[in-house]
């Protein structure tokens, strides 16, 4: 299966793909930010493959993201531990879930997304069903979707400034934020 | 506003009409402007803090925009603050009609990205209990609908179902409603023999109730009315529009995660997956009413074929030791201890693991760095995404129909806001 | 109220009128159910066939703010939702009363995070705090008591002297 799907995303997009990976059954393929939308698009109409259900997509803020088992391993020899920084270059991730409701299978799309200029293509001429998943992204990471119809926050007020889900970004929240109606 | 130079031609129309004393003067239409309505977030037909905003062309619906996020709870945040173990609460409270059934789709993710499986025993009991979560789900979602068309009885019977499914949530778990109970490696506690027996009767009973609902419903004709061809899709759209569970299958598309990709011990026992054709009301609604009596199908093959055995994995470095152990062994003490706070340490990666959830496709994404808690979890909800076709299907209908469509699609909103 | 029997044939009813007032408004609450989350299964279950509130008189669930006299809240108070709660809270006519059903409205409850309200009584008075999460519809009864006990001890019909705050749990 994954070779077929690899063998198949090289010959038709070459450079886009970056890596085409295989964890617990599941496949994985690491694409070009600015060539989801090819990717995707020949993920669902080849004959073959047709990948046709969208299921989610979601962000994912990878600021100092390290495996713990390397801090864990440093630690134990008394090092200082510095993480390796992932660069703002490189610093969210956007990740489709595609579903293939006739061959029965599914595929993990991922992309990275700069940190300082946050902007993915839109998959909403694609999927119909990516129009909220990815006014949710926006609403809690700030990355926004070029060729959206209608960017707006989902979940949080419209006035809110900040994106929940950051890793800067408190559990508690900012206080004061979002006002309180007075008693 | 954007009607003013239509209303300066109407009156100059008008004027020009008085003055000449036509009488025949016909405005070209008099009336054209929309009213905008706004329902929720506190109205008793949309299940819920749902808002709609309306727009109106008399009572034809013209566009319909929802808006969500009055019960966001930021749970994903949250998940990335507790650890695996502590995480399972909340999933009761996701779709809270159906808490077990959240239950599992959690354990599921987390065992699949730790590496640990259930015994069997363990997994009948969870597939026991999930099924009965959609018969009670699925019983909530009719009876609603059935009330928002007008039809309380309904929703009296269904309610009646429901609280004998509480009983045996209570027997089989210790409470009636926040279930919290799979642990990660198997289940909090194990099916007595007092419970099989409660869970027998009902299975037992419930196709009798059942068919006294279909009997007031099915030939009821203010119901029909109300139902049939109100709010119809069809297949491709609603594949595009990302419906998923009942709703997929009432416009004929034979998916369900359960024969999909099969979890737990679902390959081996035999059910049907329902589907019908017509994509609208009547459509879902049926679909619910027959997916019941297949819930308590494989109930009742389940409750035969269940294994004696564990309840939990033999993993001590990523299952919690049973508690009567932990008092008194040395090393479970230790583990449990480690386990508590520490959590589960999985393998570094990210999968994605889905179930039937009783709305439909219940998703859990988890990145792990390695850690006791997850780097990032994902809920990819049924309810948030089969809203979405909401505008989609409430097109061109009728106001009071609106109320019937929300309720055959069956959001939860502490699902859909997360 | 007392009936007064000094002479066998000649008994008469001594009252005052707001006791009158108060015990008919006690047995007769009608209740805004502002169901938000899972606690508003519990509430149902606690109009439904077996817990029946219609024993005690507030089986009248009004959705509209303006014919209510009880506000239950059920649920987590997001603060978008907030803003909503208290306009249900301003609509309703005097005199009224709150129930917080269930830790999340009383306090946050499990939910510490960046979009729950940490208690509503943050921005409305809460007259009976109801905890448990949810709690079993017995104890929405006990609430209901509670407030029928302190509707016969105040003084409705201004409002004024408010007994101290009720937890039931
Ligand atoms: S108290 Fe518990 S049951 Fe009630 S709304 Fe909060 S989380 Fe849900």
């Amino acid at each position: 299966m994954i070779e077929k799907i690899e063998e198949k995303l090289r010959a038709a997009l070459g450079e886009n793909i970056i890596s085409v990976k295989e964890f617990k059954d599941q496949v994985i393929v690491e694409a070009r930010r600015d060539a989801i939308v090819e990717v995707c698009r020949f993920l669902k109409e080849d004959r073959e493959l047709e990948f046709n259900f969208l299921s989610d997509i979601c962000g994912a803020d990878m600021l100092n993201f390290v495996d713990s088992s390397s801090r864990k391993a440093y630690l134990a020899v008394e090092h200082d531990y510095h993480p390796e920084e992932v660069p703002t270059a490189g610093r969210f991730m956007v990740i489709y879930q595609l579903t293939s409701l006739r061959n029965r299978t599914r595929i993990r799309v991922k992309v990275r997304v700069d940190g300082d200029n946050p902007v993915c293509p839109s998959l909403t001429s694609l999927y119909p069903a990516a129009n909220w998943y990815e006014r949710e992204t926006f609403d809690m990471f700030g990355i926004t979707f070029e060729g959206h119809p209608d960017m707006r926050r989902m979940y949080m007020p419209e006035e809110y400034d900040h994106h929940p889900l950051r890793k800067d970004f408190p559990l508690m929240g900012v206080p004061g934020s979002i006002p309180l109606p007075r008693k | 506003m954007a009607n003013s130079s239509r209303d300066k031609d109407n009156v100059a129309q008008i004027v020009r009409a008085l003055e000449d004393k036509d009488t025949s003067a016909a405005l070209e239409d008099p009336l054209e402007n929309y009213m905008v309505l706004n329902m929720g977030p506190q109205h008793p037909a949309t299940h819920g803090v749902l808002r709609l905003l309306v727009k109106l062309d008399g009572e034809t619906v013209v566009e319909c925009i929802p808006e969500l996020g009055y019960l966001h709870r930021g749970y994903e945040k949250i998940a990335e603050a507790s650890t695996y173990m502590e995480f399972i609460p909340h999933t009761d409270r996701l779709d809270y009609i159906s808490p077990i059934a959240n239950n599992v789709a959690y354990a599921l993710a987390v065992e699949k990205i730790a590496g640990v499986e259930a015994p069997p025993r363990a997994q009948y009991i969870r597939v026991i209990g999930a099924e009965l979560a959609r018969v009670s789900s699925h019983l909530m979602a009719i009876g609603a609908m059935a009330m928002d068309v007008g039809a309380m009885t309904v929703f009296l019977w269904a309610f009646r179902e429901r609280e004998k499914l509480y009983d045996i949530f209570d027997l089989l778990t210790g409470v009636r409603f926040t279930t919290s109970y799979t642990r990660i490696g198997g289940v909090a506690q194990d099916l007595t023999d007092e419970t099989k027996q409660a869970i027998g009767k009902f299975i037992d009973e419930f196709p009798h109730h059942h068919a006294e609902i279909i009997k007031m419903l099915n030939k009821n004709r203010i119901f029909l009315d109300r139902v049939v061809g109100v709010g119809a899709i069809d297949a491709e759209t609603a594949i595009g529009l990302g419906f998923s569970g009942a709703n997929l299958r009432g416009c004929g598309i034979e998916h369900d995660i359960r024969t999909f990709s099969p979890y737990l011990v679902y390959d081996q026992l035999s059910f049907d997956v329902i589907t019908e054709k017509d994509g609208d009301c009547f459509a879902r609604y049926m679909v619910r009413m027959r997916e019941m009596l297949e819930s308590v199908k494989i109930v009742r093959q389940a409750l035969e074929r269940i294994p004696q055995g564990p309840i939990k994995a033999d993993l001590p470095k990523k299952v919690l030791p049973q508690k009567e152990r932990v008092y008194e062994k040395m090393e479970e003490l230790i583990h449990d201890f480690v386990i508590v706070n520490d959590g589960v340490n999985p393998d570094v990666g990210d999968v994605y693991v889905t179930t039937e959830g009783s709305k439909g496709e219940l998703g859990f994404y988890i990145i792990s760095d390695g850690s006791g808690h997850p780097w990032r979890m994902k809920i990819r909800s049924p309810s948030f995404c089969n809203l979405q076709a909401l505008p989609y299907l409430v097109k061109g209908q009728m106001i009071s129909d609106v109320v019937a469509i929300i309720g055959s699609i069956d959001p939860i909103m502490g699902e859909a806001d997360k | 109220m007392a009936v007064n029997r000094t002479n066998e044939n000649e008994g008469f009813l001594t009252s005052r009128v707001d006791a009158l007032f108060n015990w008919s408004l006690k047995n007769s609450l009608w209740p805004m159910p502002l169901g938000i989350s899972c606690c508003a299964i519990e509430m149902m279950a606690f109009a439904g066939p077996r817990y029946d509130v219609s024993r005690f008189g507030a089986e009248v669930f009004r959705f509209s703010p303006r014919q209510s006299d009880l506000l239950i809240v059920a649920g987590t108070v997001t603060y978008k939702m907030a803003r909503v709660v208290r306009k249900i809270y301003d609509q309703m006519p005097d005199p009224k009363w709150v129930i917080s059903m269930g830790v999340c409205a009383s306090s946050g409850g499990m939910y510490r995070s960046y979009s729950v309200v940490q208690g509503i009584d943050q921005f409305v008075p809460v007259d009976v705090y109801v905890g448990g999460c949810p709690p079993r519809p017995d104890s929405l009864l006990k609430a209901l008591m509670e407030i029928q006990k302190r509707i016969q001890a105040g003084e409705t019909l201004t409002q004024q002297r408010r007994p101290e705050k009720v937890l039931v749990d």
